[in-house]
């Protein structure tokens, strides 16, 4: 059945229904009755979201007093009262080389935001104008059989969670490639399940961390003779087993659960092993299989930062660590960024994978 | 029409190769099935013998839990005999097979296939030669024989209860079975739908003449669909206990049937032997 796309069923699929009903207020058409839903889908999560402001606020506030009067308390020990004094005013008048390294408040985080956008703009601007000198030399470099020149600047921001996305849908690639093949065979045969089951037992509580040196291990030897970065790999493929597991089992079980009624059907109109596994096995365990793929895409963005940092493959996570490590002034603010970016971008896939998981499947699910 | 009751208070054993064989189509001999649990076996049918002819309608009647349910399913291939044995044409049934179409309480479509889709799963495998073009029109009659030409194209779960079980009669149908098993069909639906779905089925099943087997609760449905209605005793051990025959002319109408003088005196049978 096609159904029209209407605003309110794209904003209950994404889970933000208020706007619908924000929307509705706005136009007049809002009921006295339906005050009540109003007041709790848009004024207590908008309440809450300004409560968690001001606490966020209130938090970093007393943080930097604290760092800043154990800063003047240090100066006053070390070099004496003049210094303390300077110490005092150079705080105070918000001189980047002495401000406390805490949590930044709010407005320090949009600061943040914004100075990484205009760096995403100046950054862009710089490609383009590099492309645009490059291009008659690239040509030629190419006709004469040469490799073209490439940007090789620093990214921006926004390249690296365009790098991570790569990174993390490359390896729910792999996830997918492996566990959904496999569950399904383990599901089919209950000789294949007890000969796995031991495996993914032990291997489905390991660490991302582990995995990672793991997948280390293999692929640096098998990539010895190319001079090729192997950071991305490395990282995919860790991202990759790491959250398969969610997908084998649930795949597993779809496979060996189906309702006893289709098996009968099965049974009584004799199909043969490929139809009664491609007609009616597979269509009934695609919403098992598809809250498993769901679980492996969060899991997979959640494990990627990690990877990511240990294996200094470019994206989010290595945006964090080297935030980190750099310690500049606003760095603690670009990692809040950072953090808000990698929650809002993992609940957009979430609803990605529910909506693809609605779509396919005969059963629908409500967001949760 | 034939007034004559033909009440034969006879034991199922003597009913037994009442029939010359090459009339019968479904032979149930000396039929037996056990469960084994911790405190021992429990039987559920004993020295269980029905004769059922070609183009005959027969209903089940009996208490719930008396093993109806059991019976068909073994008839269906679904559930292993214990002893005796059964056969379609003189040939002992080996598992389930397209000869004997079933039609389950729940509907059980494949819910995520249109109605056409879900009768082509069967017309598919039963006529393999067959062109595509000839699958889909073998698939679209009978689904307009149960009145869901408007509804093709919708997918299963989409349809009511008493669509969907339309659906399960026309891919019931559709395999061209020689025996139609039909596990309490309209058990699950309103009395309203159920008297639809059962004027659907008898008016389908008048053209097509295959050999049914219908397990019913209702007295009325049991008379209505019926050449003989077998009833069974309760359980365990449950046997045939007697058999009515239904003399009233076909094509039957409800209001017909309702009339009729007789009527009155095969429920009144029926609800006596299912008292005591």
């Amino acid at each position: 059945m096609k159904q029209s796309i209407t605003l309110g069923k794209v904003t209950k699929f994404m889970g933000l229904g208020f706007l619908s009903t924000l929307k509705d207020l706005f136009t007049g058409k809002l009921e006295k009755e339906d005050l009540k839903s109003f007041l709790r889908k848009v004024v207590v999560p908008l309440a809450s979201i300004l409560l968690f402001l001001g606490l966020w606020h209130l938090g970093a506030k007393s943080l930097y007093n604290t760092e800043a009067e154990f800063k003047i308390e240090k100066a006053l020990n070390d070099q004496g009262p003049e210094a303390a004094e300077a110490m005092r005013e150079c705080i105070a008048s918000g001189d980047i080389s002495c401000q406390p390294n805490t949590l930044p408040s709010p407005a320090k985080v949009w600061d943040s935001y914004q100075s990484l956008l205009k760096d995403h703009q100046i950054i862009s601007a710089d490609k383009a104008a590099f492309a645009e000198k490059t291009a008659a030399l690239n040509e030629k470099r190419v006709a004469e059989g040469k490799e073209p020149i490439v940007y090789t600047g620093r990214p921006s921001f926004v390249d690296q969670i365009f790098r991570s996305l790569k990174t993390v849908f490359a390896g729910f690639l792999l996830a997918l490639l492996i566990a959904v093949p496999l569950g399904i065979f383990i599901g089919l045969s209950p000789t294949l399940k007890s000969a796995f089951n031991w495996f993914i037992q032990i291997f489905k509580p390991v660490s991302p961390v582990v995995w990672y040196l793991l997948v280390f291990m293999i692929v640096k030897t098998l990539l010895i003779d190319s001079s090729e970065d192997s950071s991305f790999t490395i990282s995919f493929i860790s991202v990759g087993l790491c959250s398969m597991w969610a997908t084998l089992v649930n795949t597993a079980m779809g496979v060996s659960a189906v309702d006893k009624d289709y098996i009968n059907v099965a049974k009584v109109l004799k199909l043969g092993t490929f139809q009664k596994i491609f007609k009616v096995i597979l269509p009934s365990s695609l919403p098992l299989i598809f809250t498993g793929l769901k679980i492996t895409m969060s899991v997979g963005w959640m494990v990627l930062i990690a990877i990511e940092l240990l294996a200094q493959s470019p994206g989010l996570g290595t945006f964090v660590w080297e935030e980190f490590q750099n310690g500049a002034n606003d760095s603690n603010a670009k990692i809040i960024v950072a953090m808000f970016v990698i929650g809002i971008i993992g609940f957009l896939l979430d609803r990605l994978m529910l909506f693809v998981q609605n779509s396919v499947s005969f059963e629908k699910t409500d967001a949760i | 029409m034939s007034t004559i009751i033909k009440d034969k208070k006879t034991t199922g054993l003597e009913e037994n190769g009442l029939f010359p064989s090459n009339e019968v189509m479904l032979d149930l001999k000396q039929l037996k099935k056990v469960y084994p649990t911790p405190k021992g076996d429990y039987v559920v049918l004993e020295d269980l013998n029905l004769q059922i002819k070609k183009e005959e309608f027969v209903t089940i009647i009996g208490h719930s839990g008396c093993g109806k349910t059991t019976m068909l399913s073994m008839i269906a291939g679904l559930n292993p005999i214990s002893g005796g044995n059964i056969s379609v044409l003189g040939r002992h049934i080996k598992g389930p097979g397209p000869d004997r179409g079933v039609i389950f309480q729940a509907p059980s479509l494949m819910p995520w296939m249109t109605s056409l889709q879900n009768v082509l799963l069967g017309v598919n495998q039963v006529f393999p030669d067959a062109t595509k073009v000839q699958r889909n029109d073998i698939a679209k009659y009978y689904l307009q024989k149960v009145g869901l030409e408007d509804a093709f194209h919708k997918k299963a779960s989409d349809l009511s209860q008493g669509m969907q079980q339309r659906v399960g009669i026309a891919r019931a149908f559709a395999i061209k079975p020689k025996v139609l098993l039909l596990d309490e069909p309209f058990g699950m639906l309103d009395s309203l739908t159920r008297g639809e779905l059962q004027d659907t089925l008898i008016d389908i099943w008048n053209k097509e003449k295959i050999t049914a087997v219908m397990i019913t609760h209702d007295v009325d449905e049991a008379i209505f669909l019926a050449d003989r209605v077998v009833m069974m005793t309760s359980g365990p051990r449950a046997k045939i206990g007697d058999v009515l025959e239904i003399d009233f002319e076909r094509p039957r109408t409800r209001k017909a049937v309702l009339e009729h003088d007789d009527y009155y005196k095969y429920r009144k049978h029926l609800i006596d032997f299912l008292e005591h």
